[in-house]
């Protein structure tokens, strides 16, 4: 079997789209709350959750055939630990201001149910490069929608996309415009009415999903 | 070769543990890689906030202006009257360890003025809250301040961190006119009782317990440093 055969490319955009984590599997929900309400954060999640889906998933295929059953949960479970915060070190290395921001989200990775989900269903039964092609396709997927309902919420709650000013400083009710930032954004309740409105489109265009 | 059972219990102890130590030796050696550089930044960011209560915000170069306009982190002891105990190593005293014994006090210089930042801690209504408080001279106007928060609600409490919050304390004054008692604070607008217009700041709508933790941050931290600031 080659390496992109047919049967991984489905592997790897099913995720993003008709098998996607968030809007069809109903996934890692709260932490798409909590880290949303602004773009920068929203993609630094998205990416490190990817990378730690892909490389915990490569490692269980690795180890698939020793892992003892009955510490197989136990065994993902260090596994995606370990990963975390690795990637938790780094980013208070390199990117110390987000790692601000995002504070103990990224802890939570851990606990996100995309990670020990994919490990159970996909990376126990497949092999180390199918299972990478599954972890970038669930953690991308994962990733769009956290893009989505981050972009949204910077726009409409401060008027800025990665913290540039997009909306015109003469729109504002201050300076004699008609807008006004909309304080609800900033709250994690949006985030959930956005997810649900990203699901209605969602499945509007795909009548199959169940 | 006979097929290992993988389900026996003394395999089972095994592959654990050997595990639990490669996981343990791949943390620390990662944990112990990245530490200068992660503590580098906590010290840049802690400059940036002492920065940022003198006013100046969004410098490329936060180390080398930090080093151009902070000209000393003492340490004062119970009695100020003696001078500082240390004249240097007030920053790497942590906001915790701060008591009547033992208070950081950064000397700073801006446009020729001396400025006296104070670090500030207190609880807001979810977590903590801490900052700091730039004081000029005479030991009363307030220069600048800078606030954070651990896990105030966004949007209402949380926007004690914005700028325009921070900016509302310049020129205040610490002290009503004819008193000794620290009275600066934000107040709902009508509130504001007896208070001079310079003794008070607007509070933030819909986040009323988040300042009063803003309030008694200033009045707690401040009266602790009455000393060092003033002879009142």
């Amino acid at each position: 079997m080659s390496l992109f055969s047919k049967e991984n490319g489905e592997v790897f955009m099913g995720p993003l789209n008709l098998n996607n984590p968030v809007t069809v599997q109903v996934l890692g929900i709260c932490s798409a709350l909590a880290v949303t309400s602004q773009l920068k954060p929203a993609i630094v999640m998205g990416l490190s959750v990817t990378a730690i889906t892909a490389f915990s998933n490569v490692i269980i295929s690795l180890i698939r055939k020793t892992i003892p059953n009955r510490i197989r949960i136990i065994v993902q479970l260090v596994v995606v630990a370990a990963l975390v915060t690795i990637v938790s070190n780094i980013l208070k290395a390199y990117v110390y201001d987000v790692s601000v921001q995002l504070s103990v989200y990224v802890g939570l990775i851990i606990t996100n149910c995309i990670l020990m989900g994919r490990l159970e269903a996909f990376a126990m039964q497949n092999g180390p490069w199918e299972s990478f092609l599954d972890g970038i396709g669930n953690g991308l997927g994962y990733a769009a929608i956290l893009v989505i309902v981050g972009f949204v919420r910077e726009l409409l709650g401060f008027g800025t996309i990665l913290g540039f000013q997009v909306i015109p400083e003469c729109a504002y009710v201050e300076n004699g415009g008609l807008y006004i930032n909309n304080g609800m954004m900033t709250m994690p309740a949006m985030a959930l009415i956005i997810v649900a409105c990203v699901i209605w489109v969602h499945r509007a265009y795909n009548k199959n999903i169940e | 070769m006979e097929k290992l059972n993988t389900n026996s219990n003394a395999y089972t102890i095994i592959y654990a543990s050997v595990m639990v130590i490669i996981v343990a030796f791949l943390l620390a050696f990662v944990s112990s890689a990245l530490k200068p550089t992660q503590d580098a930044n906590v010290e840049l960011d802690k400059k940036s906030q002492i920065l940022a209560a003198l006013n100046i915000r969004g410098v490329e170069d936060v180390a080398a202006k930090y080093d151009e306009v902070v000209k000393s982190d003492a340490i004062f002891g119970a009695d100020a009257s003696q001078g500082p105990k240390a004249e240097t190593g007030g920053f790497a005293v942590a906001n915790k360890d701060i008591t009547a014994d033992n208070r950081p006090l950064y000397i700073a210089e801006v446009d020729g003025e001396q400025k006296k930042v104070v670090p500030v801690k207190g609880a807001g209504l979810w977590g903590g809250l801490w900052g700091y408080i730039a004081v000029d001279a005479d030991g009363e106007t307030i220069y600048g301040t800078y606030f954070s928060h651990e896990s105030e609600t966004a949007g209402l409490g949380a926007r004690i961190a914005e700028q325009w919050f921070q900016d509302s304390f310049r020129g205040k004054k610490l002290y009503a006119a004819d008193g000794n008692d620290i009275v600066l604070c934000a107040v709902k607008p009508g509130k504001e009782g007896t208070l001079s217009p310079d003794n008070y700041v607007d509070g933030i709508t819909g986040a009323t317990l988040t300042t009063d933790g803003v309030n008694n941050m200033i009045k707690e931290c401040m009266t602790l440093y009455k000393d060092i600031l003033t002879n009142k």
